[in-house]
């Protein structure tokens, strides 16, 4: 078993991969490139992360104790483009490309260079955007959603945002093509589309998602850029546009966002619990199928996000219908990820754990969501801490939980080592706790009228806050122990074999731990093929 | 009464505690937890719906988190469970429960839709005011009586709200829900806003009306609202926009009077303006702080 694929190292060693700093600036190496992607998402993390504390420190209590409002506000418009731009789209790109070739019986991605060249331009886009903090005017603070006429107003800052957004896409646009170009023509023959991991699935419409809607989030930005410097009137009532075409413009682009944001979440989720079940996933098809409508219907709810605009009544009804349609597809998920665990033979590895997190709590998240489609009661949710509880929901106990899933759960094949379980436990209870101390209290602190984006609140708001921000702090002190465990793996882990996880399934099982510098050199033979797909 | 009865029926008091609140409560405690029913027939419509969706939401979360949490407690390795791996799908389980959830879909659209239709329904309105949302307050203009005035937050939250003012937020009364000039509006009538916005977007949103609604720059949009015939009192909102630094700080206060106090109250405005309506018409008083020079809005002057 080993000897082809230490045959395999033994030539890699041969090529002229560049070493040093030159491994990493000049990386064509999917593994290279994915963990660079995964080490930049985790720092931004950290940084969102921080900006976040800073948030919940200032709302401890009422009265204004550390920050200035603008400030505030800065604080919640970057913290939110850093997470969304910086730590989630990244965080899955890395693990695509880590995963990818692997799954599909592939040496490596399909455009290395590309692969480089759309790493390489975020630390760029987030150095230029992170330094806007210190320009005059200070950093964008109207809100990630970049609504004008009010964005119009940012200071020095506001060309950096555009060309920050602009770089991001490309990056984005970039990633997407590599995963579709790969994915279509670098599969072993044998792999039939139906008969892919569903983590190459969901990141197949995922990308498909990016290239259709990055763009028109780039002309967006652009017709922000044109209004503030040249004249036009896009988006000014007095010159003939209209303030309300941009949140369409942007929504249109927000919601399949939304979905490029957690449909890679619903494939690693569905490579876990079939793993940690020792079951095969229930009705395969129905969820390549549900992913596939739920990315046809993200294009047709964008104006759920806006309907205290005042919206014709027809257009309000369509878009509340849309939405509620949306639960049919994602409940059939929920309940094949249910199925799969019916009648197995379940164990709670850190991974299974963080899984069965994500599907209680984004369960939740769905819940909120279902309520915040109802138009008349929207009224009262919409631009609450309601809003800010709901969708906390889908994202950190849903996509980063599920990022952290499938971060522990192929850490040992990148590796070769086996991390600290315990510890790794420790961090999942810690979190799970903690996320739900964080987020739950915000749904009673929007439903009792707290707005969201404000500095400072009316007292009665008071204790659910502390509550809401001692929540805060403790999760945000838990995830350091996510590199220390990391970085104690890779150091000092006890050495894994091919198949760490003893349900596991797939390709990437079938390869040695950590896999050879180019994935497959040669296709997987068929009986591997069915080996790895032992459904 | 046995034991079970009365575990029941503290359960039930508990939970009635918990979710049907009293219609303006905004002390903390139990009211802290749920939406209000206000003080309309609007309100009480989307209190209702939001309850109904609540519920069914709980009903699936029990089914759903129930067959989880069974399969987690009983379904386990170490207790010996077997996978069944012959268990890959079955078409009838997966038709009925896309089909319910069509269902129960359909079930909760038509009040909704209901509600809906009725809350945009505008016309045979007795009052009409023009909202204007600016940074960083209110304007009212009740449009058939030539009577507008002003509306900023209150001089004893805008001291405490400074950045490190040494003020106990607690110690000021509605702090930061306290306006100078409230929008006065009489109680049984339906009071048309058409809202609109002067610089960049607001919201106008006083949740035990029912009414949220958008004050966009260059364009009217209108809401209603009919308080009831029994009521009177203070109902407070806030701006639900993001609309630069001060967002936090531009509360909504409607003062809900009698019919014949209303009338009164616009009567002596009315002519009060008129009197000083040669120094360009000011409000009863004069507003306490022009919005304070920031950074934001300098550079929108300057640029």
């Amino acid at each position: 078993m080993a000897e082809p694929h230490a045959h395999a190292a033994a030539h890699a060693d041969h090529d002229h991969k560049p070493h040093g700093w030159r491994r990493w600036v000049y990386a064509t190496n999917h593994k290279d490139i994915g963990t660079m992607y995964l080490v930049f998402a985790c720092t931004m993390f950290f940084i969102g992360g921080a900006m976040a504390m800073v948030i919940r420190l200032e709302l401890f209590k009422p009265g204004l104790q550390f920050v200035d409002p603008q400030f505030f506000n800065s604080m919640t418009t970057m913290h939110a483009l850093i997470m969304i731009f910086g730590a989630v789209m990244p965080g899955w790109t890395g693990l695509a490309n880590w995963m990818i070739p692997m799954q599909v019986g592939a040496p490596d991605m399909a455009l290395p260079r590309l692969n480089n060249f759309s790493f390489w331009i975020l630390p760029f886009a987030f150095t230029l955007l992170i330094s806007s903090l210190f320009v005059p005017g200070g950093a964008p603070a109207g809100g990630w959603t970049m609504y004008p006429p009010l964005v119009l107003q940012t200071g020095a800052s506001f060309p950096m945002l555009v060309f920050a957004v602009h770089l991001m896409g490309a990056s984005s646009i970039l990633g997407a093509i590599n995963v579709v170009v790969t994915i279509m023509n670098m599969r072993a023959p044998g792999i039939t589309l139906l008969r892919m991991p569903l983590f190459v699935w969901t990141w197949l419409i995922t990308a498909y998602l990016l290239i259709a809607v990055m763009p028109v989030l780039a002309g967006a930005v652009t017709m922000l850029l044109t209004d503030h410097f040249f004249g036009t009137t896009f988006f000014t009532a007095a010159g003939g546009g209209d303030p309300v075409m941009f949140q369409h413009i942007f929504w249109f682009f927000g919601h399949p966002e939304v979905y490029i944001l957690i449909l890679p979440a619903f494939g690693i989720v569905s490579e876990i619990i079939p793993t940690f079940s020792r079951k095969p996933l229930f009705g395969y098809e129905t969820m390549v199928y549900a992913v596939a409508s739920i990315a046809f219907l993200s294009f047709i709810v964008w104006a759920h996000h806006m309907f205290t605009v005042g919206m014709p009544l027809a257009a309000q009804l369509f878009f509340m219908l849309s939405t509620m349609l949306i639960a049919v597809p994602t409940g059939v998920k929920v309940f094949n990820w249910t199925a799969t665990m019916w009648k197995g033979s379940l164990s709670f590895e850190p991974p299974m754990l963080f899984a069965l997190a994500f599907l209680f709590l984004f369960t939740i998240g769905g819940f909120s969501g279902l309520m915040l489609a109802m138009v008349p009661a929207d009224y009262q949710y919409q631009d609450t801490y309601f809003v800010v509880a709901h969708f906390h929901y889908v994202l950190v106990p849903g996509a980063i939980f599920a990022m952290m899933a499938g971060v522990y759960y192929w850490l040992p094949k990148w590796t070769g080592k086996m991390y600290d379980l315990k510890l790794a436990t420790w961090h999942f209870w810690l979190s799970t706790v903690f996320v739900n101390v964080l987020f739950f209290p915000q749904h009673f602190l929007g439903l009792a009228g707290m707005p969201r984006r404000i500095p400072d609140y009316a007292v009665q708001f008071t204790d659910w806050n502390m509550v809401s921000s001692i929540g805060g702090f403790g999760f945000g002190l838990s995830q350091f122990l996510l590199p220390y465990i990391v970085i104690q793996c890779i150091r000092s882990g006890s050495p894994v074999g091919n198949r760490a996880w003893e349900g596991a399934h797939g390709l990437e099982w079938e390869l040695p731990s950590p896999p050879p510098y180019h994935s497959w050199t040669t296709p997987p033979s068929d009986a591997v093929i069915a080996r790895g797909a032992a459904h | 009464m046995t034991i079970r009865k009365t575990l029941a029926r503290l359960v039930l008091t508990a939970a009635a505690g918990a979710l049907a609140l009293p219609a303006v409560a905004e002390e903390s405690g139990w009211a802290q937890l749920n939406m209000p029913k206000g003080v309309t027939d609007i309100s009480r419509k989307i209190y209702a719906l939001h309850m109904e969706i609540f519920w069914v939401c709980v009903a699936i979360g029990v089914v759903v988190f129930g067959a989880m949490i069974w399969s987690m407690v009983v379904y386990r390795k170490s207790k010996g469970a077997i996978a069944d791996t012959t268990m890959v799908h079955n078409t009838q389980v997966e038709i009925v429960w896309t089909i319910v959830p069509v269902i129960i879909l359909i079930a909760m659209a038509v009040p909704a839709a209901r509600t809906l239709i009725e809350l945009e329904d505008t016309t045979r309105t007795g009052l009409n005011i023009k909202v204007t949302g600016f940074q960083w307050g209110w304007e009212y203009e009740y449009l058939d009586e030539g009577v507008s005035y002003f509306s900023h937050l209150d001089r004893a939250s805008d001291a405490a709200r400074e950045l490190g003012s040494g003020i106990d937020p607690t110690t000021v009364p509605h702090y930061l829900l306290n306006v100078d000039h409230p929008l006065v509006v009489p109680n049984g009538v339906k009071v048309r806003l058409l809202i609109t916005g002067a610089d960049v977007i607001h919201s106008w949103w006083v949740k035990d009306l029912g009414v949220k609604k958008d004050a966009i720059p260059g364009f009217v949009n209108e809401a209603w609202f009919k308080v009831d015939d029994d009521f009177t009192g203070m109902l407070r909102g806030n701006c639900a926009e993001l609309c630069g630094r001060d967002h936090g700080f531009m509360p909504i206060v409607v003062d809900v009077r009698s019919r014949a106090d209303f009338d009164a109250w616009l009567k002596s405005t009315a002519a009060g303006q008129k009197e000083a309506a040669a120094p360009a018409a000011p409000p009863p008083a004069t507003a306490p702080s022009s919005p304070p020079a920031t950074a934001s809005a300098a550079v929108a002057a300057s640029g």
